[in-house]
């Protein structure tokens, strides 16, 4: 059987090397791990390729406090021994009580699923290495119903961090690998092309030459991305703000209209506004 | 096969394993590449690699490993190369005067052979970086239209990068600034300083509780809830840099990259030789981007415990005059500062990689001490035992 290739959508712009790493990832049935600047479309990633391939998706948000069982599946302990109080007959059989996890979900799929394992590095140091052997073998036992589960399609599975923990070498050895660099001007013209088709040609070349500039500004605490970017670019349109007022009138001091969509802490603004004004005198 | 391409990537230091190399094979076998060696760059990178700072190393070892071979992959792709450059070149729209310059650098293989050699210079020149090919007209290579953040020919209509050129360009270069070494030990003994506490919302079932509060309810289920246990210890990290501290930038980045993984709340900040009005968390801006240690002060509370990590190797004057500091004219003497610091953070220890037979014979580092209170712990395995019993003392 011949995989089906994903090559990016109508609304996901994907690189070359992305789309060999999906594809690699896909065709040996290994987890994808992602990772990348906040913002150039990890989490969407998952949805694309389920959209492209025709695949339900099943996701699984990470939180600090999230176990690698409740993936699998919990036992609800606690309203099994209300229900025993109130003479429940459900309470004989202890499958009434447990509960499915996402990973379970998608295990028991009847065609091969995509699985989402978003932020992974939120959770607890020993969260990933609590998931080697399903990851692998793609199985898990159920120790109250002593039933082992195995999934019947193997998922596609795409997992993202954002660099909070470092992850431990057993879970990276299974897994593939990309890095979603930050895209070039030209890619950003293509992504941009894609979610505002028919832009003014002029106002996304000042648009995008503003956007660059402020990337480059020293230390910020969150550069803009691509997410920020594409907002921007919709208040811009919202409010009919004309191109030459992007245009720097000394090619690097003037303040973006609307910067409130891509600046998002007020440290950030208060060192922008600094240079500005530093750039200002400097000028003078 | 490929066998010694394995053995490379592992000598230059990127952990790869039998599996990874297996796995490669494997889609290999599966054709998930073409025969191109720009998709086969991009499928081992996919495969072997795990971390974006091990980017760095893959595109030089990739390089080495690969370079004059690009002919040996079959597929009009190498071969119609040179022409694609050519047509290219013609979209460039060269004036007359740029054709013969080069024609004058001996034609377009002798111009990127000369980049190729610039590329090489470059590395073992500076760590500055690619930018110098192409800035200010002085290079031949900006002056053609290519691009200045590397040769962009081989841009084909889709504008997908051509790997043949990304991996001598290195533009991972900056992803790759810790390293990766045997930390386990270290982060043993840090473990030492966990503090489990309860705190946040009550969702995990307290047992003991339940039973106790169902009895007193008469057998009628009283469920008790407490909050989940989590490693509540916060930490702020002072680490000294540069100077006398070159010579234990190893064992410092050891304990850097222990304490990173082990500590959900650690705060770290970068001083040299000693603690005085400003600290800094970048060392490429140390000069432009400085953070009040009063605002360190105020931002983090007194349940932080305060390591400082440095040799304390200086001249005395640098601890107790003002304007001691070698770097800058400070107002009040780092003893002040230290002072201070010591107030704020009652729990607080000093790790100093110089061995401990030697602090006798360093005014600067008896000194210190006394400041500390003796405080003062060497950086090894013991003494980290030692400073975290410190810490976790009332």
């Amino acid at each position: 059987m011949s995989n089906p290739r994903f090559t990016g959508t109508e609304r996901y712009v994907a690189t070359g090397d992305l789309t060999m790493a999906v594809n690699a990832a896909v065709t040996l049935g290994r987890p994808l791990l992602i990772k990348g600047e906040p913002g150039t479309g990890k989490t969407q990633l998952a949805e694309e390729i389920a959209l492209s391939l025709g695949r339900p998706l099943y996701e699984w948000h990470v939180k600090s406090t999230t176990k690698a069982q409740q993936g699998l599946y919990e036992y609800d302990a606690v309203s099994r021994l209300r229900d025993s109080q109130l003479g429940d007959e459900r309470v004989r059989d202890i499958s009434n009580y447990i509960v499915k996890g996402r990973l379970w979900e998608a295990f028991i799929c009847d065609e091969q699923p995509v699985l989402l394992i978003d932020e992974i590095d939120k959770a607890d140091i020993e969260f990933p290495n609590d998931l080697l052997r399903e990851l692998d073998r793609m199985e898990f036992y159920v120790y109250e119903t002593h039933e082992l589960v195995r999934a019947l399609h193997r998922p596609i599975i795409v997992i993202t961090s954002n660099n909070e923990k470092e992850l431990p070498d057993a879970f990276l050895r299974r897994c593939f690998f990309h890095y979603i660099r930050f895209p070039d001007a030209a890619t950003m013209e293509q992504i941009v092309d894609v979610h505002f088709p028919g832009l003014k040609q002029e106002l996304l070349k000042e648009a995008l030459e503003a956007f660059y500039r402020l990337r480059e500004v020293p230390g910020l605490k969150k550069k803009p991305s691509t997410s920020e970017l594409l907002d921007w670019l919709k208040l811009l349109l919202a409010e009919d703000i004309p191109p030459e007022a992007l245009r720097a009138a000394d090619g690097k001091s003037a303040i973006p209209p609307l910067y409130g969509a891509l600046l998002k802490n007020e440290q950030d603004v208060h060192l922008f506004e600094q240079l500005l004004f530093m750039n200002r005198r400097a000028g003078r | 096969m490929l066998v010694r391409f394995f053995m490379m990537l592992r000598e230059a230091g990127i952990p790869v394993s039998l599996g990874e190399y297996l796995a490669l094979l494997e889609a290999l076998k599966a054709r998930v590449a073409d025969t191109s060696v720009d998709d086969f760059y991009v499928l081992a990178r996919t495969v072997l690699v795990k971390d974006e700072r091990h980017y760095d190393r893959y595109d030089r070892v990739f390089a080495e490993h690969f370079r004059g071979l690009e002919a040996a992959f079959a597929g009009p792709d190498a071969a119609a190369l040179p022409e694609e450059w050519l047509r290219k070149l013609a979209e460039l729209t060269l004036g007359p005067e740029e054709r013969a310059r080069i024609e004058a650098m001996g034609g377009l293989e002798k111009l990127m052979e000369a980049l190729r050699e610039r590329l090489r210079d470059q590395e073992s020149r500076h760590q500055g970086g690619n930018k110098w090919i192409g800035t200010a007209g002085r290079s031949p290579f900006g002056a053609y239209g290519y691009n200045p953040e590397g040769v962009r020919i081989g841009q084909d209509a889709s504008r997908q990068r051509r790997a043949v050129k990304v991996w001598d360009k290195r533009e991972f270069r900056n992803l790759d600034d810790t390293l990766e070494l045997g930390t386990r030990n270290i982060k043993l003994a840090l473990r030492r300083l966990r503090r489990f506490a309860r705190e946040g919302a009550a969702e995990e079932l307290d047992l003991g509780g339940t039973i106790d509060a169902t009895a007193r309810n008469a057998g009628w289920l009283d469920l008790k809830l407490v909050p989940e246990r989590h490693n509540a210890i916060k930490v702020l990290l002072f680490l000294d840099v540069g100077g006398s501290m070159d010579d234990h930038v190893r064992v410092c980045q050891e304990l850097f990259t222990a304490a990173r993984t082990e500590f959900k709340h650690l705060e770290y900040y970068y001083f040299h030789n000693f603690v005085y009005e400003t600290v800094w968390k970048d060392n490429r801006r140390r000069h432009a981007e400085r953070i009040p240690l009063l605002e360190v002060m105020r931002t983090y509370g007194p349940d932080y415990r305060l390591v400082f990590v440095g040799d304390a190797t200086m001249g005395p004057y640098e601890i107790v005059q003002a304007g001691g500091s070698i770097e800058h004219w400070n107002e009040e003497p780092g003893a002040a500062w230290m002072a201070r610091l010591q107030r704020a953070y009652p729990r607080h220890a000093w790790l100093n990689p110089e061995p401990e037979e030697r602090w006798e014979h360093v005014s600067s580092i008896g000194l210190c001490r006394r400041l500390l209170e003796g405080r003062m712990y060497p950086l090894t395995l013991a003494g980290i035992d030692r400073a975290t019993r410190a810490l976790n003392a009332r």
